[in-house]
């Protein structure tokens, strides 16, 4: 996917004048947010549960050498092939070669992020192999050359009258506007593509060192139609995606539906181990894993190690009020909110995603949300600490922030100028809600204005908190 | 050096060891103990909580006494649903009496094509309470295509097959499989009709699998 995080701020600006996506993320508010806060009410213990996540995946990142080891013994005696790519442009080669070598015309794909941080879809069609996504959201933005906006929802950012116009062109069949209308037309279209297509390509939701198996969930069942029918299927995966056991599993999946989509357990939880065994009607002939570091390797072991326990359930975008404002296509990569702006900066580089980790209100929402405890607003923290001292702030920043070390060092400057500052602000507010005081734009501070407003000073005539702490001191 | 001899000894430099310092051995461990971590209690009774959690997964539900009730209560069913009476099934449940039903019954696995058959009946490996769950395992007489392909699933299962929870399932599968490798191809495990909210967040039934699923609970025998 082409990277578009250094353009954060023009984006969301034009994100917050949309108003067809402003009413979908109000609605996912509604959806997403208590539908996860009501599943996590249901669990008596979800403390505890919660707990044994985080742990689960901590101690097995401080093994992960070994779990993959032994994920790729029992995956191989299944009868896998599994194949490690160090980047995300080796999943690619290796993808094509198998698609050459099977003499693969058309792969049908369910949902994977990681597929999208490869571009392999690209990739493929450079290759001349047609390339099918399955997932309803994934087909739809297929079709309208757009890049998803959510991990879970990623064609959330369109209204039913824009799937209508793309199916209308695209299908060449009568125009439907009713939803279920639709949803049986992408039906009919898409089982042609899944009884025709030679290669079947996944990503995985955990891969299991136990058993060697790969898991999908998904709630349409494309996810069982491409590991089931084609007769080659390809799994993509990041190497921390691996847990230890069926039990450890079972609790992860007992978190991630009710993080992700507010469900107790999604539709189709789908663990498959190996090819087509003897005697079996169906299933694919030949099965292959790929494991992709792709900068994973890179945050083990340093103070960013806790984010490989995500499991993308995609529960702190839905929590953050900057992704709520904004949606997913501002932050410009595969991954949004607030696990993308910690995985944008350091998959593609610090010096791309400028704004990112800056995006974030700190208001740890997010962290409240994770199933798996991930502190994303220390790990920001770190990321802007890290932009500073690499000299990476943008140049308004520095400067003001030079000025004002330069004024708060000179008591008496400083004091004249929060004096004048203080009663210039006061004069200058333009809007009243309830019985606050507002500013709606502010010169030079269109940063600030633009998207919200500046609450005026309050004190008597805009007096300073110098001032106020002054009289206050003098009358006891 | 390979991708894979790169990416595991960049693994371990990250975590500061060599590779001869005992993970194999406590990856194996931890493996072997197959811990349970906290869950909910599933208490009470499990036929009754099963029941429950499946109808809020919009599956719908029937409950027979003996196993010879079920080819009438699937043709109930299909003429209740104004289906075709003819479907497809997995070999175990072929030799009940359907000729007497009225169900045109195949024992065969629901045809690959872009029009399949459009009603196929099979049997569980077992189902879950906790979340209204069944989970079926793949092998030539229980053929994953025919809960998948055609627009209305229907599922027998007995209720000595209902546990408590995923742990439990696991554990049957590997009690009855094991020691050994016991994973068949595929589980899949299934909590109702196919659904999707990919266009404006609003529900829809039948994305890509069934539109339908019916679940006959049989009381007695197994
Ligand atoms: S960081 Fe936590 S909340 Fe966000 S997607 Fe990952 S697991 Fe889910």
């Amino acid at each position: 996917m082409q990277l578009t995080s250094p353009q954060f701020k023009t984006r969301s600006r034009e994100k917050l004048a949309d108003a067809n996506l402003q009413a979908a993320l109000k609605k996912l508010q509604g959806n997403f947010v208590k539908g996860r806060a009501d599943r996590v009410a249901e669990l008596e213990n979800f403390p505890a549960i919660r707990d044994a996540a985080a742990d689960i995946r901590s101690r097995t990142l401080e093994n992960l050498d070994a779990y993959l080891e032994e994920f790729e013994r029992n995956a191989t005696a299944a009868g896998a092939t599994v194949h490690w790519a160090e980047t995300t442009g080796e999943v690619n080669r290796i993808v094509c070669e198998l698609a050459a070598r099977y003499s693969v015309k058309k792969a049908v794909k369910s949902k994977s992020m990681v597929t999208e941080e490869c571009a392999l879809n690209e990739a493929l069609e450079a290759a001349g192999v047609k390339v099918v996504e399955t997932d309803l959201g994934e087909y739809i933005l297929q079709l309208a050359n757009d890049p998803p906006s959510h991990i879970i929802a990623p064609a959330i950012h369109l209204t039913k009258e824009q799937v209508s116009d793309v199916f209308e062109v695209k299908h060449e069949r009568p125009r439907r506007t009713d939803i279920p209308g639709m949803c049986q037309e992408a039906r009919e279209m898409l089982r042609g593509h899944f009884v025709t297509a030679d290669m079947g390509i996944s990503g995985a939701n955990f891969i299991v060192a136990e058993t060697g198996s790969t898991l999908i969930v998904t709630n349409e069942g494309n996810g069982r139609m491409v590991t089931t029918l084609p007769r080659v299927h390809v799994a993509i995966t990041g190497i921390e995606k691996v847990v230890p056991t069926l039990e450890d599993l079972s609790t992860l999946i007992r978190l991630l539906p009710r993080h992700a989509t507010g469900q107790t357990i999604s539709n189709y939880v789908s663990v498959t181990t190996g090819p087509q065994r003897e005697g079996d009607s169906d299933g694919p002939q030949h099965f292959h894993i790929i494991l992709l570091d792709g900068g994973r390797t890179k945050l083990l072991g340093g103070d960013m190690q806790d984010m490989l326990r995500c499991i993308r359930c995609g529960a702190c975008m839905n929590h953050c009020p900057v992704y709520q404002s904004v949606g997913g296509h501002a932050y410009g990569w595969v991954y949004p909110g607030p696990m993308g702006s910690v995985l944008t900066p350091t998959y593609a580089g610090l010096e791309n995603a400028r704004d990112l980790p800056n995006a974030a209100t700190l208001c740890g929402q997010c962290s409240v949300a994770c199933p798996v405890k991930i502190p994303l607003p220390d790990l920001l923290r770190k990321l802007r600490e890290r932009q500073f001292e690499q000299g990476l702030k943008p140049a308004m920043e520095a400067w003001g922030l030079a000025l004002w070390r330069w004024a708060a060092q000179r008591p008496a400057i400083y004091a004249m100028l929060a004096k004048v500052g203080a009663r210039v602000l006061a004069t200058m507010a333009t809007k009243h809600d309830g019985g606050k005081r507002l500013i709606h734009a502010l010169p030079m501070g269109g940063g600030w204005t633009d998207g919200r407003d500046m609450p005026a000073p309050t004190g008597t005539n805009g007096k300073t908190f110098r001032e106020l702490y002054q009289a206050r001191q003098n009358r006891q | 050096m390979s991708a894979r001899e790169n990416i595991l000894g960049r693994i371990r430099a990250s975590l500061r060891r060599t590779d001869s310092d005992g993970a194999a051995a406590r990856a194996r461990a931890r493996i072997d103990a197959h811990a349970l971590s906290p869950r909910p209690s599933v208490k009470g009774d499990l036929a009754a909580l099963f029941r429950t959690n499946a109808v809020k997964l919009l599956s719908t539900v029937a409950e027979v006494t003996h196993l010879c009730e079920v080819p009438a209560t699937v043709a109930a069913y299909l003429r209740a649903h104004n289906l075709p009476m003819q479907a497809v099934c997995w070999p175990e449940i072929a030799a009940l009496d359907w000729a007497a039903s009225g169900v045109r019954m195949e024992s065969r696995p629901a045809r690959r094509s872009y029009d399949s058959d459009l009603v196929g009946v099979t049997g569980v490996f077992c189902a879950i309470a906790e979340t209204g769950t069944m989970m079926m395992r793949s092998s030539g007489n229980t053929p994953p295509a025919t809960s998948l392909l055609p627009e209305t699933h229907i599922a027998v299962l007995n209720l000595s097959q209902i546990v408590p929870s995923m742990e439990e399932a696991w554990q049957r599968l590997r009690y009855t499989y094991g020691p050994g490798p016991f994973m068949p191809r595929a589980v899949n495990f299934v909590s109702g009709p196919s659904r999707t909210a990919d266009i404006e967040q609003t529900l829809t039934l039948g994305a890509h699998g069934p539109y339908r699923v019916h679940i006959i609970m049989v009381a007695e025998g197994d």
